[in-house]
């Protein structure tokens, strides 16, 4: 038994759908077990924080970390588990990039704090109550995390060695990746991100015939043809500007990948990628003048089309993306 | 001298929390405290979002259960652009929802909450878990364990995209024919869900109802709290999981309510108190008294427990006949309109999720035997305006789940509500924890297996703390769920 490596899995900001990627590795999950000692995952084991405190620098052989930073205590944890670890894998869309809870960037937290508490349609709360900061008791304070302001992604805080991109990874992907650094740890990946070099569309058996659209669809207002390109027919598919590695699922049951695997290698941010094969897709030239009245025109239908364009080009990456988001 | 207890990080469930027990001078417990020190904020950053989205943004607020938030929202979304899914539609949707049904409990049962039974509350901290649920049952029990995850996510897989956070629902329908050798694959897979379901509930009846210190676990005091209980209910109030009316109970087990959905905010109201961030749900009708049981406080709970307790009985015949055991062993006789009285011993809530676990594999296997569910049509496109609201439910595994949206005349989201199974019980959560600590310690003596059966306490609800922690606030931003010793809430904390 000391013989096997250590591993542990922790959820900062997370939904614990990384967690179901690794008991989704079924009959695998129990090799791994075999292969690793699992020593610290607060969805399976009672473990508690105070045991992880007291090990040494480097006692985890390998620690996935699922989840965004949130909050003083996902930094906390953070800088806990580096320190316990001597590979530290970014596991996961939320860590990696900030995920769908990274939109929260687009926001101020005061305009919709007033609307959760105060709506008197779904709040008896006459007196105005708002929560408050501290809660101290007769017998001591109790602690609670500072809240951020922002989303932030595990790289802003610790050096991370490798990221599993995916929202979440493929279970095969983490198996993958696990077996890999048993047998060779660390120095074995090339890459810090795991996964294929291309984009989704490389994984996706529908044909493509080069045709320009003329206008973009929302899914909901039309039922595309099972076998076509669903970006040549008008979907907002962002496949084109997302890394390949999950096999194209989305796509394979008539719905328009939606970009979890975050930016493609080589991409520096993916909405902007995808900004781009629209309007290839749409014979736009991003180069035309702007007086080009027939390029204005069709950026118009477009704009009309996707009237949410950050919620839709930036669902999983936003927290990692140049925009970031709102100031 | 008072004494602080820290449970850092509450395990086996979904999502963060942390209790603080905190003794008196005797060594008693004076006061406990369940915190849950995380927000994500679907309902505001989903404000802006174009509609149809919803289903996928929706389901990354649980991982465990993104079944059961995808298709609320695509029921929202059917209602949001008024457009009724052809009838193959809504019964791929149940059929997947089934599955995932079966799944879940069935994760809950080996994995989460339920390992304390199986090996039981008191076994070595590396044994409470699915690994040691699986040495302690054996290999081949361990492979009908993996078995059942595994063919259900393959149905989930098959029917909505991904094993994890599936995409085919949409306002109309769904995206993804069923073929059909992949009909007669999802009735293989349905028939030994309902296998797996009857030698699960075998298993418990061996280890608890044969068991004279379990059943007097199951019937003692220290778990025990007499609520209103809600769930779903069909044309014939008995239980249903995808659709139906909402059916309230008193503790009595006579109806308090008896209402559509989308009228949600007619009969629940949330409560706001300055130490806390998460809101309290209850009843409009009865009314706010504190954290207290009994027919004049408003708190409810929606739960395995109360869906037996607010429905009539089961739709299929195998869950009706364990549901009828349960009240007999349980239970204390029927109302004068005949129906059972509800049980309110809350570790029963463990077998009632067994005995939804097989309604919900017999209900699977009548979807996937129905030939309707190949049609080629499984979906409507919407014609008329954006109606700008609309309002989905259903049954999560852990209580009801309502998805609430409004949005302009483009179908952009300008307001989204969600009350989430979970954060139905918090009020039920934060007394029961409250009432096994006061019961448990004594004289100040704690043990790692007394804090264990108090951790027991909240473990039963199921509860998903991701899911209860969507909404999102300002700067530091508390999450304390308090209680007073007497179970009204405690006066002295934070002025504003």
């Amino acid at each position: 038994m000391p013989d096997k490596p250590t591993l542990a899995i922790y959820w900062a900001a997370s939904c614990g759908g990384c967690e179901v990627a690794l008991l989704n590795l079924h009959q695998n999950l129990l090799n791994l077990v075999a292969r690793y000692n699992l020593v610290f995952c607060p969805c399976l084991l009672d473990v508690k924080t105070e045991t992880i405190r007291a090990l040494p620098d480097n006692a985890i052989d390998v620690t996935l970390f699922n989840g965004a930073i949130r909050n003083s205590e996902n930094v906390e944890m953070a800088h806990l588990l580096r320190r316990v670890s001597r590979t530290l894998v970014a596991f996961g869309s939320c860590a990696h990039e900030g995920c769908v809870p990274g939109l929260s960037n687009l926001h101020s937290c005061s305009d919709h704090f007033r609307d959760n508490y105060l709506d008197p349609r779904f709040n008896d709360n006459p007196e105005g109550i708002l929560p408050l900061e501290t809660t101290p008791t007769q017998w001591s304070d109790l602690r609670l995390p500072e809240f951020h302001q922002r989303v932030t992604t595990l790289a802003d805080h610790v050096p991370v060695d490798l990221v599993l991109p995916g929202c979440p990874p493929e279970s095969r992907r983490i198996l993958e990746l696990l077996v890999l650094m048993q047998e060779q740890p660390l120095g074995v990946c090339t890459e810090k991100v795991v996964g294929g070099s291309s984009t989704v569309c490389v994984e996706c058996p529908r044909t493509r015939d080069g045709r320009k659209v003329a206008r973009l669809h929302r899914i909901h207002q039309l039922i595309p043809d099972e076998a076509h390109c669903l970006l040549e027919q008008g979907v907002i598919c962002r496949g084109v500007a997302t890394r390949e590695g999950c096999g194209a699922l989305c796509p394979q049951v008539n719905m328009p990948c939606s970009g979890c695997y975050g930016a493609a290698a080589g991409m520096v941010d993916q909405g902007a990628a995808m900004v781009g094969a629209l309007a290839g897709a749409m014979a736009l030239d991003p180069d035309a003048a702007a007086d080009n009245g027939e390029f204005i025109m069709q950026m118009e239908l477009l704009l009309d089309a996707v009237p949410d364009y950050a919620g839709q080009f930036y669902t999983y990456s936003l927290a990692a993306s140049l925009l970031k988001g709102k100031k | 001298m008072s004494r602080r207890i820290t449970i850092d990080p509450v395990t086996r469930l979904e999502g963060h929390g942390r209790i603080e027990i905190f003794l008196d001078d005797d060594g008693n417990v004076a006061e406990a405290f369940f915190q849950v020190p995380e927000l994500r904020g679907f309902e505001s950053f989903c404000v802006g979002r174009q509609a149809e989205e919803m289903p996928v943004l929706t389901s990354r607020i649980c991982g465990i259960c993104p079944e059961a938030h995808h298709l609320a929202s695509a029921k929202a979304l059917d209602q949001l652009f008024g457009v009724v899914p052809p009838p193959a539609a809504v019964k791929i949707r149940e059929l997947l929802y089934m599955a995932f049904f079966v799944a879940d409990h069935s994760t809950h049962f080996y994995a989460l909450g339920g390992a304390d039974i199986i090996v039981g509350p008191d076994a070595p901290v590396e044994e409470r878990s699915l690994f040691g649920v699986i040495r302690k049952l054996g290999a081949d029990v361990g492979q009908k364990i993996i078995d059942c995850r595994k063919r259900n996510h393959q149905v989930i897989k098959i029917l909505g995209g991904r094993e994890i956070h599936p995409v085919a629902g949409l306002p109309g329908g769904w995206s993804k024919r069923v073929s059909r050798d992949e009909q007669l694959e999802l009735a293989e897979l349905a028939r030994r869900n309902v296998e797996f379901a009857r030698f699960t509930l075998k298993l418990f009846h061996s280890i608890v109802l044969n068991d004279a210190v379990w059943m007097e676990q199951f019937s003692s005091d220290l778990y025990l709290h007499r609520t209103y209980s809600m769930g779903t209910v069909d044309d014939s109030n008995h239980a249903s999981f995808y659709d139906g009316m909402i059916r309230v109970v008193d503790p009595e087990g006579d109806e308090l309510a008896r209402y559509q959905p989308s009228a949600y905010a007619e009969h629940i109201i949330e409560r706001v108190e300055p130490w806390t961030y998460l809101k309290f749900p209850y009843l409009k009708k009865v009314g706010w008294q504190g954290f207290a049981d009994g027919i004049d406080s408003g708190v409810y709970v929606a739960s395995p427990l109360s869906r037996l307790n607010a429905a009539d009985g089961m739709g299929t015949p195998g869950a009706q006949e364990e549901y009828d055991k349960f009240f007999e062993t349980l239970g204390s006789g029927r109302t004068v309109s005949g129906r059972w009285r509800p049980v309110h011993h809350r570790l029963a809530t463990h077998w009632a999720r067994l005995i939804e676990l097989l309604a919900a594999a017999e209900r699977m296997q009548e979807l996937a035997d129905d030939p309707e569910i190949t049609s080629a049509h499984i979906r409507n496109l919407p014609e008329g305006p954006c109606r700008q609201v609309g309002i989905g439910s259903l049954e999560a595994p852990r209580g009801t789940l309502t998805h609430h949206y409004e949005t302009d005349e483009r179908g952009v989201l300008t307001r989204v509500n969600l009350l989430v199974g979970t954060t139905n019980n918090h009020a039920a959560m934060a007394m029961s924890i409250k009432r096994a600590a006061q019961g448990l310690i004594k004289g100040g003596e704690v043990s790692p297996e007394l804090l264990n059966r108090v951790e027991m306490a909240y473990r039963l609800y199921d509860p998903c703390l991701s899911c209860a922690t969507h909404v999102l606030g300002q700067k530091p931003q508390p999450r304390v769920i308090i209680r007073s010793c007497d179970g009204s809430l405690w006066q002295t904390l934070g002025e504003m």
